[in-house]
């Protein structure tokens, strides 16, 4: 357990890591490169507290510089990995610096997909990802002539974040999403038709069904082409069409890929002197039951205690359900499980109200519950799937019943 | 700065001093200390932050709101003292502050 061992990518994965490794018993360096100018910060909030200017950079980290210090751990930041090179055990840097490993740990995470729609290269068209993105929608949000104009592509849950910050900023905001629904692809119609319906109460601008022709302007982006024809005046463009993994690096070096950096159960790549975790790697989820690439934060964490434990030659079981959340208005949405391959929904509670939930199943198996301001039943549906429990779809239905009880 | 102090089920003791304004999740993840996961990053949204206010500084704390009591109402082992320790921002007052932590944040 001496050596270097090298981080690629200062992200959610890397802050923990890094203490992770010294608790398994590395003594060896620990050197995190990240390109960006920042040591690991908290991303979900870049779409909400941050962009609605809440909360600063500094609150932003998830630890602060002190923390590495005190547990010797060295950054590289503002830097690129251009290559791995496996046979040598060494990361060539973008300054042409080449480094030593003994152990490499890839947290890449992963990048805004890109839509290839005429304009979108303008000035004010931005993606949402890194503080650096939300640092240039808030630049070019326009206020000179009245409140400014945003047009956000894509109405999935970066979309809908960012709608109800700017909002909040009294941003005239339009949400474009080409499905029949916002949340198409990762909720139950219930869900999509609530939010739609909350946005709208609160006076953002949901168009659903409809494409991007092209985004219009000179140098400075000015509107948007709509596939129905109109034209919508914009400040800023933002597109949030989903991440792609940044799996190149692995990829140049000839790992395993599949739908992700492939890794084991135990955040192990195809060569046992790296590993892979967070959003860049795919693994097999055994709660799951398939191979899944997870996109969120408690997975970063858990997956990266696992690879730090392997890293120490240590096997660390990560058996853990998946759950998100979003924050949007006075609305705390917490997601337990994942809903993939489901079959049947039940909501509990009044779908009318700002209160309830929502049960997925697959069969008699409960996968998730989407859980709209019920905290209490987002640790219920936790701890049911932590158990291995199927609530009947009566228990689920009857308010009155109390869950817990099955629990016991 | 104020120091607090964290109690691990095992009785092990571990001190940290906090800034005025950041809160008692933050100073536990910032030193390291086990315990506490904190996997939302204090946004009130998991309840991995659970900790025990010690009776002497309880009416010290600010009142519980909303979301973090439906929370609490879940968490495994809840007590009276029990409290989400990211909802805890940390005062001049609280100096000597001590909160125990959970065996368990599952």
């Amino acid at each position: 357990m001496q050596g270097n061992c090298i981080v690629i990518g200062a992200s959610h994965a890397a802050a923990q890591l890094a203490p992770s490794l010294r608790q398994e018993g590395w003594e060896g360096r620990i050197i995190i490169i990240g390109d960006e100018p920042h040591a690991p910060y908290h991303r979900p909030p870049l779409s909400k507290t941050f962009l609605s200017g809440e909360k600063t950079l500094e609150q932003l980290l998830i630890r602060p510089l002190a923390a590495y210090d005190k547990i010797d751990a060295e950054f590289m930041l503002g830097r690129r990995v251009e290559k791995i090179d496996r046979a040598q055990k060494t990361v060539l840097l973008d300054n042409g610096e080449t480094l030593d490993y003994e152990k490499l740990a890839l947290c890449t995470g992963s990048r805004p997909r890109q839509i290839p729609l005429p304009g979108v290269d303008l000035k004010g068209v931005h993606y949402l990802r890194t503080v650096a993105d939300i640092e240039g929608i808030r630049g070019d949000l326009d206020t000179s002539k009245g409140p400014a104009k945003v047009v956000i592509i894509g109405g999935g849950y970066i979309g809908l974040e960012t709608a109800a910050a700017l909002n909040k900023l009294g941003v005239e905001v339009t949400v474009l999403e080409m499905m029949d629904r916002i949340l198409q692809r990762v909720t139950a119609p219930v869900i999509s038709e609530f939010y739609h319906r909350v946005h709208s109460e609160a006076g953002v601008n949901i168009q659903t069904g409809i494409g991007v022709d092209a985004i219009l302007g000179e140098n400075q982006v000015h509107s948007v082409q709509c596939s129905n024809g109109e034209t919508l005046d914009a400040d800023v463009v933002i597109i949030g069409a989903g991440i792609v993994p940044n799996i190149e690096l692995a990829e140049a070096a000839g790992l395993d890929i599949d739908n992700g950096i492939a890794v084991n159960a135990y955040a192990q790549t195809s060569d046992p002197d790296i590993v892979a975790a967070g959003d860049c790697s795919s693994y097999p989820h055994k709660l799951i039951g398939s191979r899944v690439r997870l996109e969120s934060v408690p997975n970063a964490t858990e997956q990266a205690k696992t690879a730090a434990a392997s890293i120490c030659g240590k096997q660390l079981d990560n058996h853990t359900h998946p759950w998100f959340w979003s924050d949007q208005y006075d609305i705390k949405l917490q997601i337990a499980g994942f809903n993939m391959g489901y079959d049947t929904v039940l909501v509990r509670g009044d779908e009318s109200s700002r209160s309830f939930s929502v049960w997925y199943f697959k069969g008699d198996q409960l996968l998730a519950a989407d859980c709209i301001n019920q905290a209490k039943e987002f640790m219920q549906a936790k701890q049911l799937l932590a158990k291995g429990i199927n609530p009947s779809p009566g228990h689920v239905r009857d308010t009155d019943f109390d869950l817990k009880s099955l629990l016991a | 700065m104020p120091l607090i102090n964290y109690i691990d089920a095992s009785g092990n003791q571990f001190e940290a001093e906090v800034e005025v304004g950041s809160n008692v999740m933050q100073g536990a993840i910032d030193n390291m200390i086990d315990g506490i996961l904190a996997e939302c990053g204090g946004a009130c949204a998991c309840a991995t932050c659970h900790c025990y206010v010690d009776q002497a500084w309880q009416d010290k704390m600010p009142a519980i709101e909303g979301a973090e009591q439906d929370l609490l109402e879940a968490v495994v082992d809840p007590k009276d003292n029990s409290r989400l320790s990211c909802q805890l921002v940390v005062t001049e007052e609280m100096d000597g502050l001590v909160v125990h932590l959970p065996a368990s944040q599952y």
